[in-house]
């Protein structure tokens, strides 16, 4: 079933999208299996420092 | 027959301003100006037509609202066709209308890069420790909702009544693959318990859904919205203003969103919904299916039936197929509608087999897999902050923060094709003419709405062209003659009854 679903929506692969991935999707196109432990050491990095005060502060006013 | 589903989806961005105070409204606007002036000229929203007070039920509450005058302080019109403004405190943006599912993705995504743009414009112009950030998200975490609207052409001669009651069906199961996912419970009754609620649930709104059916879109919000503003012919046509949703940073799970969403309407208009299939008390079982992320709750049907949200999403597959084998899918578009049915079996599958299979394109389930990961990493309990930290940066819209951006999820637009979209207007649908004429004469058009745009035209003052067919004035019927027109007195002359 995913093979077939990816010839009609050619998805892009991992090598054809890093040349133009600029500066609007960058790693949006990364692999699609993108393994547990790389991902968790990237989200080591960038995760806000301060995650306590980040979620404290994260405040809306309500929409619709 | 099922009428053309042409769909659209409004997207409220969450917004917080570090490094000074400034009030979210203030900031919101200072993000929509920042596109309209380092992009391009800015054309006013034309408010005419607007009815938010209608109700599909028969009555209009548009006496008794205030006029929302800072909603409509900042409000553009872009050359893509798309609506860029200021509402409730929050930028939110409005695809063009487009033809398919596929095309509203892209022009969803299209938005995000919009919004980025936004973002990095006015963040250039902000002292040096500020900085807006801006987030796809519909909730705060703490009892504040925000929409992600989206909207399906039906057919006016459709009894609402039934759309109502079937539709509910689909929008209370379709969450197992279209929930966004989120870290807590904010619904007021089930947090108040502590311990019994659950970590995680499936959908970032479901908490907020307090009745069946009604007009409200900010309180008691209902599963089925009866805003009766179809903006296009009233009489052959309403517009379903969809406000059971979650926003999603996966194109796979909005493409299904919107995909299943408008074959289920085109099923209910040619009345081969399966009748049987009515959840019995819908207001419970979206907040049930979304607090069990094993996805084994089952729900009392109207006929007496117990099922699962997999098990009713399975039935309302199987009645697609059939129907699609029946009447066709070119009220969805025959190619994107086949494709749709092949994902929606495909993510039912595995859901059912085993969810993380499906971890590149259903949201909540990219999100549990990040969160579960570094639970287990870093030794921590259910409700450390930095698993609620990770829930809002997944949908971080910087690059550089943005988590959903690095979980693996499939892609189903071409970047050049997004960057293209932020400007041109999809070619299916009357916002071809309204972003063309943006495009061409940004000076002789002094205000645009969904289904008109006026002119002012010299010598001759202001010309209103109103558009009350979505499918007219698309790039097949008006394109050659917007081509051949030198000035919009030209295309005035000429336009004759092409709308």
């Amino acid at each position: 079933m995913p093979e077939q679903i990816k010839k009609t929506r050619q998805p892009r692969s991992h090598s054809e999208t890093q040349s133009d991935a600029s500066s609007a999707t960058g790693s949006q196109t990364k692999s699609l299996a993108v393994d547990l432990d790389s991902l968790l050491d990237e989200i080591d990095e960038v995760l806000e420092s301060n995650a306590e005060e980040f979620v404290k502060s994260y405040v809306q006013k309500g929409g619709q | 027959m099922a009428i053309p589903k042409v769909c659209g989806i409004e997207t409220e961005y969450g917004i917080i301003f570090k490094g000074g105070d400034v009030n979210p409204i203030t900031a919101s606007s200072i993000i929509v100006n920042a596109f309209s002036q380092g992009v391009h000229d800015s054309v006013g929203w034309d408010f005419i037509d607007e009815h938010p007070g209608s109700d599909a039920r028969g009555f209009s509450l548009d006496d008794y609202l205030f006029p929302e005058f800072e909603s409509q302080l900042v409000n553009t019109v872009l050359t893509n066709g798309a609506r860029y403004y200021v509402d409730h405190a929050h930028p939110e943006i409005s695809t063009p209308e487009c033809r398919t599912a596929l095309e509203t993705v892209l022009f969803d995504r299209a938005g995000e890069e919009i919004v980025r743009r936004s973002m990095q414009i006015a963040n250039e112009g902000l002292p040096f420790e500020s900085e807006i950030v801006l987030y796809k998200n519909n909730s705060d975490g703490k009892g504040n909702s925000y929409g992600c609207h989206e909207n399906y052409l039906v057919s006016r001669t459709t009894p609402f009544a039934q759309i109502a009651q079937q539709i509910t069906t689909h929008f209370v199961s379709r969450q197992i693959f279209c929930g966004a996912g989120k870290v807590g419970v904010e619904h007021r009754g089930i947090a108040a318990k502590g311990n019994s609620s659950p970590w995680f649930q499936l959908s970032q709104r479901a908490d907020f859904f307090e009745e069946e059916i009604g007009l409200e879109t900010t309180l008691k919000r209902p599963i089925v919205n009866t805003r009766d503003e179809p903006h296009c012919d009233p009489v052959k046509y309403r517009r379903l203003h969809v406000i059971a949703g979650d926003a999603n940073m996966s194109e796979v799970a909005t493409f299904l969103k919107v995909g299943t969403t408008a074959i289920v309407l085109a099923m209910i208009e040619d009345d081969e919904f399966p009748e049987h299939l009515v959840i019995s008390d819908p207001v419970s079982a979206v907040r049930q299916i979304s607090h069990d992320y094993s996805l084994q709750t089952a729900v009392v049907m109207s006929d007496g039936r117990r099922l699962t949200a997999l098990q009713i999403q399975f039935e309302l597959y199987e009645a697609a197929v059939q129907y699609a084998a029946r009447y066709g899918l070119e009220a969805v578009d025959q190619s994107v509608g086949q494709d749709v049915l092949l994902r929606w079996q495909h993510v039912l599958l595995g859901l059912k087999s085993d969810p993380m299979s499906v971890a590149n394109v259903v949201d909540w389930v990219a999100k549990l897999r990040i969160v579960e990961g570094f639970t287990l990493r870093h030794g921590l309990q259910h409700d450390d902050a930095r698993l609620k930290a990770i829930d809002l940066q997944y949908h971080d819209m910087r690059v550089d923060k943005c988590l959903a951006l690095r979980a693996g999820l499939e892609v189903l637009c071409e970047t050049d094709e997004v960057l293209r979209s932020m400007s041109q207007p999809p070619s299916s649908t009357r916002a071809f003419f309204r972003g063309t004429v943006l495009q061409r004469w940004p000076h002789a058009v002094i205000a645009a709405n969904w289904d008109s745009v006026v002119f002012d035209i010299d010598n001759e003052g202001l010309k209103r062209v109103p558009m009350p067919e979505p499918l007219r004035g698309t790039k097949v019927l008006v394109g050659e003659l917007l081509a051949m027109c030198q000035t919009p007195a030209d295309l005035l002359a000429r336009i004759g009854s092409q709308f």
